[in-house]
């Protein structure tokens, strides 16, 4: 397998009131094309911040971050927002669909910002795919936590993206809908043969991953092919 | 850039309804309306007296002559030229009606008129009989119709006789209206006779002042231009004045384009202020979007694509806004055209006018780009991360250079634009500069206020509902800044003008009268001046009097150019002007260039002229003057320049010449005198008695006239100013509406922890009242500032404040802003704390 994602020596550091704050020192990893990978490790360990360093979302403060063969690190925002678009796709925790848009626009959404002319079928059959055409014309007030979290899936799947990047999935949703929406993702992910980069608390969702790594303190501590991850 | 994805965004974005953009519609509406309706009137009323021109003027032209009737040469040339011509002679004199308890005096302005009178229109009078026979009058005295103000100041019939000079008339009808009404504002009402029948009252005797009008009625289809041209070349030099039906009333016409322009800029200034509204209900929306926007950012959206989402949909809101102000804006003037042609004392045409609609759409559209490109520049500044983390707040950061260069542009814009449809620039920048500093003011106020109510905080931990009020005012993004600077800019322009207004009529009715004479008496007869000069000086009760002789005559040329050439529209050109002799420099004359000429110098005419006047017009010692005097040319030198005082009423003449230049040509005497108020009517009374010929203006009243002109110019201004108070209302109405859910949750756990519903509310209207009485002290202080600075620098004149109008506008912004306090204050009490603490987890 190639490497389809590296971090070398990635460091994030951020301002706040209370002054700089080092979320992550030092993270060098590779991602490899088509794996699963799970990033676990306690609250305030810097798992999400290095995911949103692996989407573009957040600038490294140093080091580099290289995916598909493009470094992000020398990308102006808009030039990410166009690589992410082709390439990427992102769950998170708290949905983040658009509430003023019907469940079908929120999943054309990304399509059409690629200039796609068949945008909405595409949207379609990709809530199909989920299990979720009925809901086309629903806005995300009608739905239920579980059925918002499968039109974000739809909606970051629906490019095809290369690298499918997922913020807690289900750490909004009860244990029965969290097992049918994590279900799902890798479904997608074996389907489509998308790599997939999972944050998680859950000790059961990492061991589904192929490679676990462990954050503390926002280094990596174990970076083993497989871990028994403790929330 | 996606244009497509950007549209589609806007769309769905906006399709939800405009929720969330009230404050927003309000006050564009409201502002657009404004100028919309301001300018309609306008239109409405040029498009009158363009239409009425030949009714107003009173025939297809006129040619007027002053001190001097038509000589035969003029009257040949209108012979010659005109299907018809009516004379017309108007002066002022005294209205006296003998009775047995005491002879009653007036002032009237006498329009004696021929039988061909009136050429254009119909003049309405009460009872309905016909014109001729109101004039004729009854088989012994001949008519007289009068102004019902001025039958009713001396209690006089229809039947009833008067006096004016030696001759009687009988009172035929009221004037309910004349149709002629082009010459604008008289200190006097309206007396109409024939001029024949005045031939034996002695008042229109050599030397007398009054004007001829010869109004013309020409044949179909005339070259108004060329028969101007050709009566200017032949009589101008004479004392000739022209107007025609193309501009028939070109004072009203001036005076209404003026006017109209100033309250144009309250209306925009109107615009501005709700531009903070507008600014702040962006700012809100943006905020409540910076997640989806934030969403966007994530799944692929670029900045510019997100920010051209968000302009299509304030566009379009901008453009609701703007189409509703309009349509508001163009149906009200037609609405309400009957009642605002019933106080308007010129013809006015209610219509659908597009310019004046253009004209506000313009502004409408530049306001909106203005007050929400910064705002809505800052969408750029969002970054996905925010998702992540709690950033989902207002961005802070200033917008990318491109945008704060965008909005510069378009102020200069509008300014250029608001410049060149006010036709001054130097009005519009001076207002825009007032207003800039206005809002710098209240912006530096608001932050100050934010600051010192930060620091007195920790001091109040006796008063726990004041606490609450004061930190919560000086905590950031509350609503402190923009409802200071909303409510605080409309006040300031009221405050601006009331204190404005309050001193000039004071100035002119209270002021004035100390120092001014109390009478001045005109046409005094050379052969009179003696006896009169003699009884006033026996009189104890009069302290002072000035005499001199009174010729008007026209500047023609300067060092042989034409006048206009050199000095431009300088008032002291644009018409006649008093002009008198001297021989023996008067004492209290105060020369400031030049020598005063030999008592008995009889050479070429020497002239003494006003010093500020003079440097205004660019002349200098040496210059010659032409001045047409009862169609004679004088031609002199100016020899001396003198302080002349026109601020106590005085005796005040732009132009002096030495006394043999003038001394031979017909003139009467004018004088002032000074008296003790009590002694006024007998002085009053012994002139007119004595000689029935002079006329008397007492100061008091026409000061009184002057007064209750600037105080409907005040009022005009004030409902125009009263729009911007009505934009601050919205604003603040839309402030307090927003933070009505946090003002609720404050209020559910203030009461968890034990607060009482009177405790909670106690604490509001301190918040409310504390920013209503701050943003009421910064415009007191921005009004009396402004009003001291037109009283000093523009009207030269004292300044006072005017303590009724300082107090009404600081109790004004306390009780707008309790009001819209409490409004949205009550229902937050009503809720239990379970609700809305359930609710909000």
């Amino acid at each position: 397998m190639s490497s389809i994602l590296s971090l070398q020596d990635a460091t994030l550091a951020l301002d706040s009131n209370a002054g700089r704050i080092e979320i992550l020192h030092g993270i060098s990893l590779d991602v490899q094309a088509g794996e699963a990978l799970a990033l676990v490790g306690p609250s305030g360990s810097g798992k999400s911040s290095l995911l949103m360093l692996m989407g573009g979302l957040e600038r490294a403060t140093s080091g580099t971050i290289t995916a598909l063969d493009h470094d992000l690190s020398a990308m102006d925002e808009d030039a990410l927002a166009r690589f992410r678009r082709e390439n990427m796709g992102v769950v998170f925790q708290n949905f983040h669909l658009i509430p003023t848009m019907t469940a079908l626009e929120n999943v054309a959404t990304p399509l059409e910002l690629s200039g796609r002319k068949d945008a909405l079928e595409r949207a379609k059959a990709e809530l199909e795919a989920v299990g979720l055409g009925h809901r086309a014309d629903h806005y995300p007030s009608q739905m239920s936590g579980g059925e918002q979290q499968r039109v974000a899936l739809a909606r970051a799947c629906a490019p095809s993206p290369r690298l499918l990047l997922a913020d807690e999935p289900t750490g909004n949703l009860d244990q029965s809908t969290g097992e049918t929406i994590m279900d799902l993702l890798f479904d997608l992910h074996a389907k489509r043969d998308t790599t997939l980069v999972l944050v998680t608390h859950s000790n059961a969702l990492a061991k589904r991953c192929e490679r676990v790594v462990r954050l503390r303190d926002g280094r990596i501590e174990t970076p083993l092919a497989s871990v028994e991850a403790s929330a | 850039m996606s244009l497509s994805a950007a549209t589609r965004i806007a769309r769905r974005e906006i399709r939800g309804g405009l929720r969330g953009f009230t404050v927003f519609l309000a006050c564009l509406i409201l502002g657009v309306a404004t100028i919309a309706a301001i300018g309609s009137v306008r239109s409405a009323i040029q498009t009158g007296l363009t239409s009425e021109g030949a009714t107003l003027l009173g025939g297809d032209a006129e040619m007027s002559f002053t001190y001097r009737r038509a000589t035969d040469a003029e009257l040949a040339w209108m012979d010659k030229n005109t299907d018809a011509t009516s004379e017309i002679i108007d002066f002022r004199s005294m209205v006296v009606v003998p009775r047995e308890d005491g002879t009653e005096r007036a002032l009237a302005q006498v329009k004696a008129v021929d039988d061909a009178y009136p050429l254009v229109g119909a003049v309405e009078i009460t009872p309905h009989i016909s014109w001729t026979d109101a004039l004729a009058g009854s088989d012994t005295l001949p008519g007289a119709v009068l102004h019902g103000l001025l039958a009713d100041r001396l209690s006089l019939e229809v039947g009833d006789t008067f006096q004016l000079g030696t001759q009687e008339f009988i009172l035929t009808a009221r004037l309910d209206r004349e149709p002629d009404t082009a010459g604008g504002f008289n200190f006097a009402p309206r007396a109409f006779v024939r001029t024949v029948d005045l031939a034996g009252s002695g008042l229109l005797s050599a030397g007398t002042l009054f004007t001829s009008h010869y109004r013309l009625d020409l044949p179909p289809s005339p070259d108004l231009a060329a028969l101007e041209a050709d009566a200017r070349a032949k009589f101008e030099s004479t004392g000739l004045r022209w107007r025609d039906s193309r501009n028939g009333a070109p004072g009203i016409t001036r005076f209404v384009e003026r006017f109209g322009a100033f309250l144009i800029l309250v209306g925009l200034a109107g615009l501005a202020v709700g531009g903070v509204g507008i600014s702040t209900a962006i700012r809100a929306y943006l905020s409540r979007k910076t997640e989806t926007i934030a969403t966007l950012r994530s799944l692929g959206a670029d900045r510019s694509t997100i920010f051209l989402s968000y302009f299509l949909q304030i566009g379009f809101v901008s453009l609701v806004g703007i189409s509703l102000g309009l349509a508001l804006g163009a149906l009200l003037p037609i609405l309400l055209g009957p009642l605002i042609e019933s106080v308007l004392p010129f013809p006015a045409n209610f219509s659908l006018y597009p310019i004046p609609l253009i004209e506000a759409a313009l502004y409408g559209a530049l306001a909106a780009a203005i007050f929400t490109l910064w705002p809505l520049a800052r969408v750029e500044n969002v970054r996905p991360s925010a998702l992540f983390r709690d950033q989902l707040g207002e961005s802070r950061n200033l917008p990318a250079a491109r945008y704060i260069f965008a909005v510069g542009l378009l102020i200069a814009l509008l300014l250029g634009l608001a410049s060149w449809l006010s036709g001054s620039a130097r009005l519009t920048l001076w207002f825009a500069a007032g207003v800039v500093i206005a809002m710098v003011a209240l912006t530096f106020a608001a932050t100050g206020l934010r600051a010192l109510l930060r620091r007195l905080a920790t001091r109040l931990r006796s008063r726990p509902e004041l606490r609450w009020a004061v930190q919560s005012l000086g905590r950031a993004g509350d609503a402190t800044t923009p409802v200071v600077l909303s409510l605080g800019l409309g006040l300031s322009v009221l405050a601006t003008v009331g204190q404005v207004d309050g001193n000039l009529r004071n100035a002119i009715a209270r002021d004035l009268p100390d120092v001014a004479p109390s009478f001045f008496f005109v046409d005094i007869q050379r052969d009179q001046m003696p006896a009169l000069q003699s009884d006033w000086d026996a009189t104890p009760t009069i302290h002072n009097v000035e005499t001199a002789p009174m010729l008007r005559g026209v500047v023609t040329r300067i060092n042989d150019q034409p006048a206009k050439e050199v000095a431009g529209d300088h008032w002291v050109i644009r018409g006649d002007r008093g002009v008198t002799y001297v021989g023996q420099m008067p004492e209290d004359t105060k020369l400031t260039a030049g020598t005063w000429w030999d008592p008995d110098h009889t050479g070429d005419p020497q002239i003494s002229f006003a010093e500020e006047e003079a440097l205004e017009m660019g002349l200098k010692l040496g210059d010659s003057l032409t001045i047409n005097i009862l169609g004679r040319d004088i031609t002199g030198s100016v020899t001396s320049f003198r302080e002349v005082d026109f601020s106590s009423a005085g005796m005040g003449f732009v132009i002096v010449l030495n006394e043999a230049a003038l001394s031979g040509a017909p003139h009467s005497f004018i004088a002032t005198v000074y008296a003790e108020a009590d002694s006024e009517a007998t002085l009053l009374k012994d002139v007119s008695e004595q000689y029935p010929n002079v006329t008397a203006i007492h100061v008091r009243d026409a000061a009184e006239q002057v007064s209750s002109l600037v105080a409907q110019l005040a009022n005009a201004t004030t409902y125009g100013a009263s729009t911007i108070l009505l934009t601050g209302l919205l604003v603040i109405f839309g402030a307090a509406a927003a933070g009505q859910a946090a003002r609720t949750y404050e209020a559910a756990i203030l009461k968890t922890l034990g607060a009482t519903r009177a405790q909670v509310l106690r604490s509001f209207a301190w918040r409310a009242a504390l920013l209503g009485a701050a943003a009421g002290t910064v415009a007191l202080a921005v009004g009396l500032t402004g009003g001291w600075a037109v009283m000093t620098f523009v009207m030269e004149s004292d300044f006072y404040v005017i303590w009724p109008n300082a107090l009404l506008i600081l109790s004004a912004g306390i009780l707008a802003n309790l009001l819209a306090g409490m409004v949205f204050a009550l229902p937050s009490l009503a809720n239990r704390p379970a609700q809305i603490l359930r609710a909000r987890d």
